[in-house]
């Protein structure tokens, strides 16, 4: 199971995942994300993966979608403070060469 | 080498079962005493493994998946992953990095991610009969242990 909650405006999206990201989770993870972009258009984009506790290729799929998203129309994509596993695919797939990672959260609006 | 203990797990290729069978890896594999980091890679290569075989081996259709788990005696962790389904045309060209079959919903990194994770990854694949994935880590020795 994958949570996905939206937050922002003003050209600001912020994507809280929770949970653990798989190919069981993915589809549906995917549905959510598609949606919040589709409402909020944003220009930057931020995944927050700190309540996220597992991730696996599904997710780095999931990101790169995201990505070509946000790149098809100018916006910004970043990766907000994941935890030990999920970091260890990232930096296994070498996704920081396209995307930006940040290991703290930055301006969580609460 | 010899086997200490082993486990073995057999389920049909339902993406549901891909949390249960990372998990239930690493409840066993716990009794080695890894770290938090050396149980999380091994979490995720069995991850990998078994979406392949849900997401690749039978893409229409579901089948069976086996997965055996050992402990040998030099305190490394063996898993072998194996289904019966479509098999691998090239085992080398599918263990590049990026290189996926699955279209966009795939990264083409599972193989990488378990190469990386793991000591020694070793796939064996026959067109229309099936693939296994033997996988090995080396659980570190942190003081002393029971036996
Ligand atoms: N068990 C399997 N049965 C049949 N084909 C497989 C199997 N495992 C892997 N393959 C083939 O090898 C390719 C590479 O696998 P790999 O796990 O590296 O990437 P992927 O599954 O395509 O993407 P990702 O793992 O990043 O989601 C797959 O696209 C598929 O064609
Ligand atoms: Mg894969």
């Amino acid at each position: 199971m994958v949570n996905v909650t939206a937050s922002g405006g003003d050209g600001r999206l912020r994507l809280s995942l929770s949970g653990e990201l798989d190919h069981h989770s993915a589809r549906d993870g995917m549905t959510r994300i598609g949606r919040a972009l589709d409402d909020y258009m944003p220009r930057e984009c931020v995944i927050d993966m700190s309540g996220l506790s597992f991730m696996d290729s599904s997710g780095i799929a999931l990101i790169l979608r995201v990505y070509r998203r946000m790149r098809e129309c100018g916006g910004r994509l970043l990766i907000e403070a994941p935890q030990n596993q999920p970091r260890r695919v990232l930096d296994a797939s070498g996704i920081d060469r396209v995307v930006k990672i940040q290991d703290t959260v930055k301006g969580a609006d609460k | 080498m010899k086997k200490e203990n082993y486990i073995r797990l057999e389920f049909p290729s339902k993406s549901v079962n891909e949390a249960f069978a990372r998990a239930a890896v690493a409840c066993f594999a716990a009794q080695t005493d890894p770290t938090l980091e050396e149980l999380s890679d091994i979490k995720t290569a069995v991850s990998e493994a078994v979406t392949n075989c849900i997401v690749h081996a039978y893409p229409q259709s579901i089948g069976k998946i086996c997965l055996r788990a050992a402990i040998l005696e030099d305190n490394s962790v063996e898993i072998v992953v194996k289904d019966w389904g479509r098999g691998i045309d090239d085992i080398e060209k599918a263990r590049e990095p990026m290189f996926t079959t699955g279209g966009d919903e795939r990264s083409g990194m599972g193989f990488t991610i378990m190469e990386s994770f793991m000591d020694e990854l070793r796939v064996r694949s026959a067109p229309g009969r099936g693939t296994t994935v033997t996988m090995r880590r080396k659980i570190s020795l942190r003081g002393k242990r029971a036996g």
